[in-house]
């Protein structure tokens, strides 16, 4: 472990992140052994590395605890309602092409209550990056059930256990057109770090899902008390199959978390051929 | 591009489409909507034409996609329109708070027809002018504007457009199934007469600008996405930072000068058209086509002695306040005449103060009412 003296600490004039992160907001609201921040880091990272034009490139978030990305980031950001991150980016791309547009939400956000968004905008294959950090449930009000969470799984409102299929939300977003699905645990940093880079250099509807632990609520329902525990779990049952067809990458509970690349093929984007 | 930019001149068009022609000559140059009788023509219409001017159009999956492809087209830099029906409209309440809380400029065109719900999907109603004020959850103020013909449709769209640079914040254009559907003479005039306000942009540079920062008008000045200036936007209470600050103090602050944001400039927003007021003893207060109904009822009674005149509303919201409480000052009766059970005969109510009678002529909808039963409430109204 590297010591860092007080003093020191406090004469630090810059941090690596400065760039794109507000440090008028921090620090954030996520609870201890939360995934977000190693999410945002991932993002902040690759974003870094892209080259892209940081003055051209926009956060759009929807309401919940990945929905605060938009206000820590040092970029143009918006935080839209429940579930319209989607439809907003959208307007914004369409509207301004130069703009690199990146949604980044959860997964009650994004395909619970804006679900519908998700499958047309990948099936119009629409030019934008989607980040969707899935935790299995709802964090920001307290741990319900979401459209994600494992059959038999338990949360607030589910407490004899989840009776409903959850999504597998890469064969969701292949299905609808996507033309990159990627997933990852947080455990995953440098890979995850390469796949965001990778989606947003990629032309069209992008996709990256990142497996999050909710120590706080999901896990204390489902014995996985700690963000620790989460992060040892994804490394004993975390499986990297690279080109996995997506329809067999469901997430049981207790079972194997399939992670990699599943998708990456070339198709027009919207308004190409107009 | 065989037609041209902007299709000055005289035509005999309909109030959907005159709508349309009336956002492009305006500098709408973004579409989101959904396809709802009776407003798809104007859908239609802009996926014919925006792409000849450069705009862009977008069927989106549903209207609250819509409204939202709106906002973010705005943020954009693009002038940004929808239009729908009652349906729509509702699942629009949600996005509009977005687009009144983040001060988006925008116009949202309301082509009304019978509700609740399904209700009357190709006939004409008036019962959303009380949703136009209420419909999103909070406190908030709002404009809206509504049309009593093609042509008038046609002048609305451009004024609402510009109205929702000038104040910053979403215009309703509440116009209705009969208007919308109506085929009149409409005339596109030159583009130096039509008046452009621009978006108010910041004189100053990213460092010391504050998204939500006023002066007197209480209007801030607006950037766009990708301008260099990074800017938060939130739905959330905000500062003038656009950070979320969840607390009373902010709220109150915040949505203060929001709502005396329109409070304040009312007279800026707020258009009546007058007829025969100056002796009248009882005073048609109509909207909309219940206006055009409304004329023959009027000239008839003034033939039988009444001294009747008209008030029609061209600003639904703000409600014209002032003008109504000086007129229920000096004459007998207030006659309210719109396409359901009682929703603007409240605010004329509440302004008569009881210094005046006030009926209404309702009429649930799917129809225009029949002159006769107006004619009928003035003689009441006169007390003959």
């Amino acid at each position: 472990m590297i010591e860092t003296a007080p003093q020191e600490l406090a004469t630090q004039e810059s941090h690596p992140m400065d760039a794109v992160l507000r440090q008028d907001r921090l620090p954030h609201i996520w609870c201890p052994g939360c995934g977000l921040g190693t999410a945002l880091t991932c993002f902040a990272s690759a974003l870094v590395k892209s080259g892209l034009d940081l003055d051209k490139v926009v956060v759009v978030s929807g309401i919940g605890c990945t929905g605060r990305v938009a206000g820590y980031v040092r970029l143009d950001s918006f935080h839209t309602t429940h579930g319209r991150a989607i439809p907003f980016a959208t307007g914004l791309k369409l509207g301004n092409p130069e703009l690199k547009v990146v949604v980044f939400s959860g997964d009650g956000d994004l395909a619970g209550i804006g679900g519908n968004h998700l499958i047309h905008a990948a099936r119009r294959n629409v030019d934008m990056t989607v980040i969707c950090v899935n935790n299995f449930n709802y964090g920001m009000t307290g741990g319900q059930l979401a459209p994600t969470t494992p059959l038999h799984a338990r949360t607030t409102t589910s407490p004899r256990g989840n009776q409903e299929h959850p999504f597998n939300l890469p064969y969701l977003a292949a299905g609808s057109g996507a033309v990159y699905v990627a997933r990852w645990t947080v455990l995953h940093v440098r890979r995850l770090e390469k796949a965001i880079g990778e989606a947003l250099a990629k032309r069209g509807f992008s996709f990256v899902e990142v497996i999050s632990p909710c120590p706080t609520l999901y896990g204390r329902m489902n014995k996985l008390r700690e963000g620790l525990e989460h992060l040892r779990y994804y490394r004993e049952r975390s499986r990297i199959i690279h080109g996995a067809d997506p329809r067999d990458v469901d997430i049981e509970l207790g079972g194997d978390i399939i992670v990699g690349k599943f998708v990456d093929i070339e198709k027009p984007v919207w308004g190409a051929e107009g | 591009m065989s037609e041209p930019r902007l299709l000055c001149g005289e035509y005999f068009m309909s109030g959907d489409d005159a709508c349309a022609e009336a956002a492009i000559c305006a500098g709408c140059r973004f579409f989101a909507g959904y396809p709802i009788t009776p407003a798809t023509e104007i859908a239609e219409r802009m996926a014919a034409r925006l792409p000849e001017v450069g705009g862009i159009y977008i069927q989106m999956e549903d209207e609250l996609a819509s409204m939202n492809a709106v906002l973010g087209a705005s943020w954009a830099g693009r002038r940004a329109m929808t239009a729908t029906s009652g349906p729509g409209f509702s699942l629009m309440m949600e996005n509009l708070g977005l687009g009144i809380m983040t001060e988006t400029p925008c116009v949202l065109v309301n082509v009304q027809r019978g509700g609740p719900s399904t209700g009357l999907p190709t006939l004409v109603g008036q019962g959303d002018v009380m949703q136009a004020r209420w419909g999103s959850h909070g406190c908030y103020e709002i404009i809206a504007l509504c049309p009593s013909s093609p042509q008038e449709l046609f002048d609305l769209t451009i004024r609402a457009f510009n109205l929702a640079e000038e104040f910053r914040t979403p215009v309703l254009v509440m116009t209705d199934a009969e208007v919308g559907h109506m085929t009149e003479k409409v005339v596109i005039p030159p583009p130096e007469q039509i008046p452009i306000y621009p978006r108010r942009k910041p004189t100053v540079g990213p460092d010391a600008y504050k998204p939500f920062e006023v002066g007197d008008d209480l209007v801030p000045a607006m950037v766009n996405a990708g301008e260099g200036y990074r800017i938060h936007i939130t739905g959330l209470t905000h500062d003038e930072r656009g950070y979320p600050m969840v607390d009373a103090v902010t709220q109150q602050r915040m949505i203060t000068r929001l709502v005396e944001k329109i409070r304040r400039n009312r007279h800026r927003m707020i258009d009546v058209e007058e007829q025969d007021l100056d002796d009248a003893e009882v005073v048609v207060v109509t909207y909309g086509i219940s206006a055009r109904t409304s004329y023959w009822p009027i000239e008839q009674a003034r033939r039988e002695g009444i001294k009747v005149g008209m008030l029609r509303l061209i600003t639904l919201w703000p409600f014209p306040e002032e003008r109504v409480r000086a007129i229920a000052e000096r004459v007998r009766a207030f006659v309210v005449v719109e396409i359901n059970l009682g929703q603007m005969v409240y605010e004329v109510e509440r302004c008569a103060a009881g210094k005046a009678a006030v009926y209404l002529a309702g009429h649930a909808g799917g129809d225009l009412h029949d002159p006769h039963d107006i004619l009928a409430l003035i003689r009441r109204a006169a007390g003959r």
